[in-house]
């Protein structure tokens, strides 16, 4: 462990009887009235989300063989992200199918070109406590940040799910990981889970990680969505935060209806019988950065500086809400970007945009030399604009960093926080953010 | 002697990810062309040299990242009979087993090198290391696993379901 990343931690199994949040949510769905970790049961699932590039163009030919329709057309969410926009008459025609799709299957809730589904759905208060949700994506955990049970699925168990609403789930166990105290200035969520996937490792199969701590229950929810976002990256079958008055207000805010109930129904008993429990301190938390090409191949960015970059990316699900576009603001406020080195930003949705263009967040980061970009998955999923060529050099706020992801299988992707890509572009090289707030 | 035909084992370490199983920029490729990429990164002999019957063999934490089903499909279109790996991420493990791909979980080294001749009798859980003689037993997959398998994966399955309820209506 570095020297500026001291924790506490003990990995101890509670001997508590009660249940945890996971654990309730699963009973519920499932009809019991217990989940016991290790079981495998069968949930109704109460939302379903696919986008343009795991959805309707691998559900369709099943649907039309088995000739049959969606279960609820109204609890399917449908969202165009990936190969937004076209790019070429390949990514047109996957985007024609879906929007055909869409009307032939009688799909209420469909989102075309207005960011990237994991962003999107909390914009329209479509996530509350308690509910049971399946993502077509792997970052679906995401939505974990709202007190429901939402992990990641592929494109034959959500056809399923499609057609019949249900699926089976293993119970998972739940990892408490609690972070307590106050971050430094320019140390954010994002660097908690660089140096979790170090610490704690990519393998935490069968297992929920419940999010706690003062540290936690202090973030807004977008910081809390970083969080339960990279529980994928742990390898865990998802994320949650218990709700409380943050999350309802949200909630609200973006038309959801909720109940104060929630709050009391949806959180793990006092005596909860947790698989381990981690406790950490937020103040001694440095900036981290992933190395390529793993999130685990982590440090303190004292142990990286002066890593040159070609190419700053701001983007993703992760890494492109509108918090995060404000710390890279904070950061290129009266600056410019380096000579030879490319910003990029593309904002995790529409909404984004409009709130960073009123807020003049927008500006700051244009003004510093940023390029704009459309919103959706973008060179994120290798797959819009912005990839990188053999021998490219990018650190980047996104959540993954495997080889050949944003393009070449020679090239290089850091990850940090917005802070630290920001100051990066700036200086040309990997430096520690903490310097460059204004 | 076992009753499965010999077969090359193709060994991979650790953490082998969704994008090197599938890469993201060619997603848009037809199944066979993506499977010609299959894990190039790590070993371009692969895709080229695969042949139906061989077994991939895998450290932890095999098909780590994207929910990507291409990932499994591509080893499934190139002919791998099965993945035997230390550790699967969640996502890819049920993509395997919906698609009809047996994924087996060994949490110990195999005694086995890459290119070695094995046989591997699926039904049976039993592994041949040719060169050794040795046998080994793999865990069992939990039934609800092993029907979606026999059926030949979660479609067929699906189907069949689905008819037997309209026949019952
Ligand atoms: S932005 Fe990246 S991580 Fe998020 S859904 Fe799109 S491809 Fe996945």
């Amino acid at each position: 462990m570095t020297a500026n990343a001291e924790v506490t931690r003990g990995a101890t199994r509670e001997t508590g009887r009660g249940r945890t949040l996971a654990e309730k949510i699963i009973a519920r769905a499932a009809g019991r009235p217990h989940a016991t970790p290790g079981d495998i049961v069968t949930v109704a699932v109460d939302l379903a989300m696919a986008h343009d590039s795991s959805g309707p163009r691998r559900w369709r030919p099943h649907l039309e063989a088995l000739g049959v329709g969606l279960w609820d057309p109204d609890k399917v969410v449908i969202v165009s992200d990936h190969y937004v926009p076209a790019v070429d008459a390949a990514s047109a025609a996957i985007l024609k199918d879906v929007r055909d799709f869409v009307r032939a299957y009688g799909v209420t809730r469909f989102f075309d070109m207005r960011g990237i589904s994991h962003a999107v759905m909390p914009e329209h208060g479509l996530l509350r406590p308690g509910m049971l949700c399946a993502g077509g994506d792997s970052h679906s955990p995401h939505g974990g940040a709202f007190g429901c049970f939402i992990a990641g699925f592929g494109a034959t168990d959500m056809t399923a799910i499609a057609v019949t609403g249900e699926t089976w789930l293993t119970v998972p166990a739940t990892r408490r990981v609690a972070w307590n105290g106050r971050f430094q200035d320019g140390v954010s969520a994002k660097d908690v889970m660089l140096f979790l996937a170090r610490e704690i490792g990519a393998e935490n199969h069968n297992l929920v990680i419940e999010y706690a701590g003062d540290t936690v229950a202090a973030m807004s929810m977008e910081e809390r969505m970083t969080l339960c976002n990279m529980a994928a990256e742990l390898g865990a079958d998802t994320g949650i935060v218990e709700p409380d008055a943050t999350t309802l207000a949200h909630i609200r805010a973006h038309g959801g209806a909720v109940d104060d109930a929630a709050l009391d129904a949806w959180r793990s008993d006092a005596d909860a019988a947790y698989h381990s429990a981690f406790a950490f301190d937020a103040a001694a938390l440095a900036p981290q950065i992933a190395a390529p090409h793993f999130p685990g191949n982590s440090s303190s960015v004292a142990d990286m500086n002066r890593v040159r970059i070609d190419q700053a990316y701001i983007g993703a699900c992760v890494g492109a809400k509108y918090e995060d576009l404000a710390m890279a603001a904070r950061v290129l406020e009266g600056r410019t970007v380096r000579d030879g080195v490319r910003l990029l930003i593309a904002p995790a949705t529409t909404k984004v945009t409009e709130q960073a263009a009123k807020s003049g967040v927008l500006a700051t980061l244009t003004q510093a030399g940023g390029i704009l970009l459309p919103s959706g998955c973008g060179a994120c999923a290798g797959m819009g604009h912005g990839l990188l060529a053999a021998g490219d050099v990018c650190i980047s706020t996104t959540n993954r960093n495997f080889q050949g992801r944003m393009g070449h299988k020679d090239a290089f992707v850091y990850l940090g926080s917005p802070y630290s890509v920001a100051s990066a572009a700036v200086a040309g090289e990997i430096v520690d953010p903490r310097a460059y707030l204004s | 002697m076992s009753a499965a035909a010999p077969a090359r084992a193709w060994v991979f370490g650790d953490n082998i990810d969704t994008d090197v199983l599938a890469p993201g920029h060619l997603m848009k490729l037809a199944p066979d062309d993506l499977a010609r990429h299959c894990l190039e990164a790590v070993n371009p002999d692969f895709a080229p040299n695969v042949r139906p019957g061989d077994v991939l063999i895998a450290g932890r934490n095999f098909g780590l990242g994207s929910s990507r089903e291409q990932a499994a499909v591509s080893l499934k279109r190139l002919g791998l009979k099965a993945v035997i790996a230390r550790s699967f991420a969640r996502i890819f493990f049920r993509n395997a087993i919906n698609l009809g791909l047996p994924a087996f979980a060994y949490d110990a080294d195999l005694p086995i090198a890459d290119g070695d001749p094995i046989a591997l009798d699926v039904p049976a859980g039993r592994l041949d290391i040719v060169n050794t003689g040795g046998v080994v037993a793999l865990p069992a997959l939990a039934p609800a696993l092993t029907d979606i398998l026999d059926a030949g994966g979660l479609m067929p399955l699906l189907e069949r379901r689905l008819k037997a309820e309209r026949s019952a209506t």
